[in-house]
């Protein structure tokens, strides 16, 4: 009997699931090409890493893929501390809490209120709500440098140039269009029957957005954060025409260090100090990656 | 005097330059149980939109308990409204869910339990009201969107395709505790849905739209029985109604070589004109056999496919060059190529007028 059952099991011919071979052409050409790409950006940042590591006679030798002989962490020191920009001898610090404070309420603002339009551009088509909205994303289209000069005039204006909270501002503005359509797209996407029965329920626009919509967008105001803390982060451009030296970020900072003409060139303090910039935008994306993916999912799929 | 529940005069409404609803009038009786019917984009789920206020009606009026509530907000019209998709606040509990509404109209605290504890006994979710949307089942989360209109206390609940996002067996359980509920409650229901047996077996009376327009309003079994045009004939039924093209000549009327006399049939005012027409026969009044003997019209037919069904069984065959298909008893042995005699009643067949469509 026990012969009969083994005899039943002995299917000829392939069965079961179809055995997949390592060393396919497929995986080759896959797996080669997502080295290569990963090569083209890791080998540049292995160098930045491993030569602000290094003292500067180790550097001149010339060896900028070797792994320093001797570890010394002073040049991340100086790049953070001492390092000199113009009259300034305070390194980085100095441009990390300007663009702390100049990052954190621009983000703040400009969220809250690209969130509302969405939202009230989504669910609540009033009259000339589409003519608003072309408007809002023609602003997406539109060269900065176009804006700039006038910009400068209006911010002076206000008596806010080279302050910080003009910057602000600025930063605000330009983040509403592409905010306001990341946010328009989610909120289409949210069944609109839960629209209906929020109304039918008595609630109003605010409790609408506050109660009902908020707490369903949590992926969405991910990637909002995102885009804006690297894109206000990493802003060169902004930075360096409405402020003043005492203002400066850290991006603009960080080129008044590397850019110096003046001394001798210290690559070691040069790669700590980018690195050190960089470092922010990359953080975020670590801790906030996999709902990164999520939202942009979620955001960008319906027109 | 019955008082009206729902009424609606001249509604219009459009889209851009589609009109949706075209001039559209009817009187909802208290504690009536309406059915809108018809098929997706006829302007059924518009209509009850129009009525909850959630769409902004073109033109006309609408009064809810005589109150006139055109330009109400859906939260002060008395109304309760159920949506395909449950709806359901993701983020709330079930209690949450049905106590939302009433936190907005600033119940009092006490007022709310009473009422969300009466909602869920009706429900039977008591065990249910701390768990969020996401841990139940399709059934019950359709219940708790059931109760979020009952916790509202109001006069007229509106109903958008409750039942169809669910299976088959839970369609039917639920759609007996909708009955139910209404023997209950009482109150006024509106309900849409392109499901015709929900349609029958919920209904009062039935409203067939199509277009925009009211194609017959009027209890199932005249629906089901005298369908007022051949839309209506056709869409209601299952298997569909068979039409014979062919003439309408004083009481006879003619089909190639089938003649079927009409002295039993009950011509409408002013009908029976002559010219030509539709005949439509449904497939379950058609008989076999022994029973099509006793039949005014009789006819050989020859199997040509064959739909067991496990209750009935579907035959398809040609009748005076046409298609003609009827329902037999599932316990039937058929084959193809089999003859066999049929007879029906034509006192319970439909007669439409090809050039209107309406009924003669």
């Amino acid at each position: 009997m026990s012969d009969a059952s083994v005899n039943l099991r002995a299917l000829d011919g392939p069965s079961g699931p179809k055995p997949k071979k390592m060393l396919s052409r497929r995986n080759i050409i896959l797996y080669g090409t997502l080295i290569m790409i990963a090569m083209y950006y890791l080998v540049p940042l292995y160098v930045m890493f491993m030569t602000s590591l290094k003292g500067m006679p180790e550097i001149r030798v010339g060896n900028i893929f070797a792994p320093p002989l001797e570890i010394t962490f002073e040049p991340w020191f100086k790049a953070w501390g001492t390092a000199c920009t113009g009259l300034n001898c305070d390194g980085l610090s100095r441009g990390f809490w300007n663009s702390v404070r100049i990052t954190v309420p621009s983000v703040i603002v400009s969220i809250a209120i690209a969130s509302i339009n969405g939202y009230a551009l989504a669910n609540w088509r009033f009259k000339g709500s589409n003519l608003f909205f072309s408007i809002l994303i023609f602003g997406a289209f539109i060269p900065y440098q176009v804006m700039i000069y006038p910009i400068v005039i209006m911010l002076r204006e206000m008596g806010l140039y080279t302050k910080l909270s003009g910057l602000v501002i600025v930063h605000s503005i330009f983040g509403m269009p592409i905010l306001t359509l990341l946010f328009r797209n989610y909120f289409t996407s949210l069944p609109e029957e839960l629209f209906k029965a929020a109304r039918v329920d008595g609630a109003g626009f605010w409790s609408i957005y506050f109660r009902i919509m908020l707490p369903m967008s949590l992926p969405i105001f991910v990637v909002a954060v995102i885009l804006q803390v690297t894109g206000i982060w990493n802003d060169f451009l902004f930075g360096v025409i409405y402020t003043k030296p005492d203002n400066y970020p850290m991006t603009v900072q960080l080129n008044n260090i590397v850019n110096s003409v003046q001394g001798i060139k210290e690559y070691n303090v040069n790669m700590a100090a980018t690195l050190l910039t960089g470092l922010v935008p990359l953080v975020i994306y670590f801790i906030s990656g996999k709902l990164f993916v999520r939202g942009i999912a979620a955001g960008a799929v319906k027109g | 005097m019955a008082t009206s529940s729902v009424s609606i005069k001249h509604l219009d409404l459009n889209f851009g330059a589609t009109k949706v609803l075209k001039d559209l009038n009817l009187e909802i009786g208290q504690g009536e149980f309406l059915v809108l019917l018809g098929a997706s984009g006829c302007g059924k789920s518009t209509l009850l939109n129009c009525i909850a206020g959630l769409l902004e009606v073109s033109d006309g009026q609408i009064f809810i308990k005589d109150r006139n509530v055109t330009w109400e907000e859906p939260s002060n019209r008395g109304i309760g409204m159920v949506f395909q998709s449950y709806a359901l606040y993701p983020q709330m509990t079930v209690r949450g869910n049905l106590s939302f509404g009433l936190k907005n109209a600033r119940l009092p605290k006490d007022e709310i339990d009473r009422r969300v504890a009466r909602a869920a006994e009706i429900l039977q979710m008591e065990n249910l009201l701390d768990r969020r949307p996401a841990a139940l089942s399709g059934g019950q989360r359709q219940r708790v969107a059931i109760g979020r209109a009952l916790v509202r206390d109001v006069d007229v609940f509106l109903f958008d395709e409750p039942l169809s996002n669910l299976d088959a067996k839970l369609r039917a359980d639920l759609r007996v505790e909708i009955k139910r509920l209404h023997n209950q409650l009482k109150n006024t229901m509106v309900y849409v849905t392109h499901d015709q047996i929900e349609a029958m077996t919920l209904a009062d009376r039935i409203a067939i739209m199509k277009d925009g327009l009211i194609q017959q309003l009027a209890d199932p079994h005249t629906i089901y029985n005298k369908p007022a045009n051949k839309y209506v004939a056709d869409f209601i039924g299952s298997p569909a109604m068979n039409f014979f093209d062919g003439e309408l000549l004083g009481d006879t009327f003619t089909s190639g070589n089938l003649k079927v006399p009409l002295k039993a049939y009950e011509f409408t005012e002013g009908g029976a004109a002559g010219g030509k027409v539709w005949f439509g026969v449904r497939p379950e009044h058609v008989f076999i056999r022994d029973q099509a003997e006793a039949m005014p019209v009789t006819a050989e037919i020859e199997v040509e496919i064959f739909e067991p069904m496990g209750s009935d069984t579907l035959i398809y065959t040609t009748l005076a060059g046409q298609n003609f298909h009827f329902r037999v008893e599932g316990q039937e042995i058929v084959a193809v190529g089999d003859k066999m005699k049929i007879g029906f009643d034509p006192a319970r067949a439909s007669i439409f007028d090809q050039a209107t469509e309406q009924r003669v």
